[in-house]
């Protein structure tokens, strides 16, 4: 039988401990909000102003009338100075520019020819594939409308009817934001979890605290489940900093499913806190249990879908990212924050999440045995 | 009545017999030591009897409890006090305690009362709200003793309980262990020191795994297999190397102006006779041997050799 004493007893002291130990407990307010700020600003995948060079050979009004509309699409914006085509292209093997426009000399009769509905292109981009997002922003210029086609010579090129109609639900303005703020809380919670209870756990056995405990009567199920709860508070705590936050800085809608919301960041947290205490069995110093931290957090920051769409990955990584936590709950919290899906709607992902935990959970107390042989 | 009955324990790692067809029988009550140099097998011996370690053979009896089927049963009446103090530096000492006391499951109603009586009999009232990291190494050992004896176990281990505390706070610290004694406790302390050892109202002397001698002190200096003389005179240093040679000599150690020679008694040599070989440059004094005196005659070189002469004289 677990005795609640017991627990109770390891709780209370776990509290004592992390109310002594600031620099944890700054770490449990100041990750989330460093992180959030950092990804939140940085991480942008709506490109805009990509530099680019312009070498224009007919320098005629027209070509002009043509620059000034690409620049009004804000997606590029042109640097003066690299007028022939040589010097363009030193510069974008330099990296001052991601882009080069090129104008024909005959722009003038490519651009009467398209108005007569021909299908010459009127000018050329080279681009720096060696940044696909970057190249994916000028690619996207294709499509352009030309005022200089349509108002005037309407009867002549009606613009292409679109083959499909596009609607955004849930994230009309397609702002990165809105992806990553849920997609942060997984991180965070990934690491804060998985390092403090790993390191918790390690620290005892450092400081010979251990040696003490395996002579008492405590269970190590006992002793896991005392260290644990601390840390669900302390996670449900940092996921309520970077959702309010998110809202107030990123305008990222606050979840309608509260219940939903809980119940799954829950399992999720459970899910990092088991992992913190699988390593904990092997780890023999805190660094060791840092490190191999680390080797869990760089996956479920690559793989989880929290960086790249889940269905743009390889098949062999998507085998690696089912196995990763934070791939479940990624998908888990951006369908409940988001989307406002009720987590019946989500059992997929709350079983395998509730297998992780039941699986985790007994290596862990098997690992730990009170025996030394 | 007993309070440990081991027959024939051993224990193997790999191809290494760590504990060798052990068998102790220790009283209730009573303090018992264990006497050996590190790697001796004192650690080995210890984790079996708390239950840590399944032995390879033999039986264990603790308490009337069978190791290691009963170690759930045992952890509560046992206390353990390890040679690195092992509570938290980071909590007050009345948050240690109670700590503890919630590990062991004392009512909620009688902390309070038991863990004042503690702190008065280790003199810690002053130092409840103080953190357990900046007391001082006696103060610390009596904290320990106290989170060790919370429950009132009816067993205690003891691993080198003093080693790191000066002589005045050990003999404070050996009062208080005759108390819990007194009061019925079986106290078991493994040490290599003699000090502690000399303490004991039992010893077992332990090397390579195997008991190479038990029984109360001076019990152990009687039976000693040699008799002890302190020479003094010139050059004490040549002189041991000399009678080192000699298969008369047990061993020949310097102790400040002294060189303290263990002759076997199977040898015949009395203090005539020795007078003889040494010379009369030398003054030669018969002495009572110590605990280190039976520990060398016990272990090493020399026991491996009194178990030869015991062939060669006889």
């Amino acid at each position: 039988m677990l005795s609640l004493s017991r627990i109770h007893a390891i709780f209370r002291k776990e509290i004592w401990q992390l109310a002594r130990d600031r620099i944890t407990f700054a770490m449990i307010v100041m990750i989330p909000l460093v992180q959030l700020m950092l990804f939140g600003y940085a991480i942008n995948t709506d490109v805009r102003h990509v530099p680019a060079a312009l070498v224009d050979h007919s320098g005629g009004s027209a070509a002009r009338q043509f620059v000034a509309d690409v620049e009004a699409s804000q997606a590029i914006r042109f640097v003066p100075g690299f007028t022939d085509i040589s010097k363009a292209k030193a510069a974008l093997t330099a990296g001052q520019v991601n882009a080069i426009l090129v104008i024909p000399t005959d722009f003038n009769r490519r651009l009467d020819e398209r108005r007569r509905g021909g299908g010459r292109a009127i000018a050329q981009w080279i681009t720096d594939g060696s940044d696909p997002m970057l190249g994916n922003a000028v690619n996207a210029l294709r499509q352009m409308p030309l005022p200089q086609l349509s108002p005037t010579h309407r009867e002549a090129a009606l613009p292409p009817s679109a083959l499909f109609e596009v609607v955004n639900f849930y994230n009309p303005e397609r702002r990165t934001a809105v992806n990553i703020v849920p997609g942060l809380i997984a991180v965070i919670l990934t690491m804060t979890m998985i390092l403090f209870t790993s390191a918790a756990i390690v620290r005892e056995r450092e400081q010979g605290n251990m040696e003490f405990l395996i002579n008492t009567p405590i269970r190590p199920l006992e002793l896991m489940l005392g260290k644990i709860l601390p840390y669900i508070a302390i996670g449900l705590l940092q996921v309520a900093i970077i959702l309010g936050l998110g809202h107030g800085l990123f305008a990222v809608p606050l979840p309608e499913q509260w219940l939903s919301l809980w119940l799954v960041t829950l399992l999720f947290i459970l899910a990092s806190l088991t992992l913190g205490l699988l390593i904990s069995t092997k780890a023999q110093t805190q660094l060791q249990a840092m490190q191999l931290t680390v080797f869990i957090l760089l996956p479920s920051i690559l793989l989880s879908g929290f960086m790249f769409p889940y269905v743009a990955m390889p098949k062999p990584a998507q085998y690696i990212a089912e196995l990763i936590p934070a791939t479940h709950y990624v998908r888990l919290v951006r369908a409940v924050v988001l989307r406002d899906a009720h987590w019946t709607a989500l059992l997929n992902d709350i079983m395998v999440l509730a297998a992780f935990i039941v699986v985790g959970m007994t290596l862990a107390t098997l690992q730990f045995r009170k025996r030394l042989d | 009545m007993l309070a440990i009955d081991v027959q024939g324990m051993s224990r193997r790692f790999g191809d290494y017999l760590a504990v060798n067809q052990l068998d102790l029988q220790i009283p209730a009550g009573c303090i018992y030591g264990f006497l050996g140099p590190n790697g001796c097998g004192k650690s080995t011996s210890i984790r079996m009897l708390t239950g840590l370690l399944t032995p390879s053979s033999g039986t264990i009896q603790v308490l009337g409890l069978e190791l290691p089927r009963q170690a759930d049963l045992l952890r509560q009446r046992i206390g353990y006090m390890t040679q690195k103090f092992s509570l938290y530096d980071n909590l007050t000492v009345l948050e240690n305690l109670e700590f503890v006391a919630g590990i062991y499951q004392l009512p909620r109603r009688e902390r309070p009362l038991r863990i004042r009586q503690l702190l008065d009999l280790y003199q810690l009232e002053d130092k409840t709200q103080v953190r357990a990291g900046s007391l001082s190494g006696g103060q610390k050992q009596r904290l320990a003793l106290a989170a060790a004896t919370m429950h009132q176990p009816a067993l205690l281990f003891l691993d080198e309980p003093t080693s790191a505390v000066d002589p005045e706070n050990r003999r404070e610290f050996w009062e208080r262990l005759f108390d819990l004694s007194d009061a019925g406790t079986t106290i078991l302390v493994s040490t290599h020191y003699m000090d502690e050892a000399e303490r004991c109202h039992r010893l077992a002397i332990l090397e390579r795994g195997e008991k190479r001698a038990d029984g109360s002190p001076a019990d152990l200096m009687a039976q000693m297999p040699a008799d002890v003389y302190e020479v003094s005179g010139p050059e004490l240093r040549q002189l041991r190397r000399q009678v080192l040679g000699w298969p008369q000599i047990m061993s020949a150690a310097q102790i400040g102006q002294r060189l303290r020679l263990l002759v076997y008694k199977s040898a015949s040599w009395d203090l005539p006779v020795l007078q003889q070989q040494l010379g009369p440059a030398y003054l030669i004094e018969p002495v009572r041997p110590s605990l280190e005196d039976v520990f060398v005659a016990n272990t090493g070189a020399a026991y491996a050799e009194s178990v030869s002469h015991s062939r060669n004289f006889s």
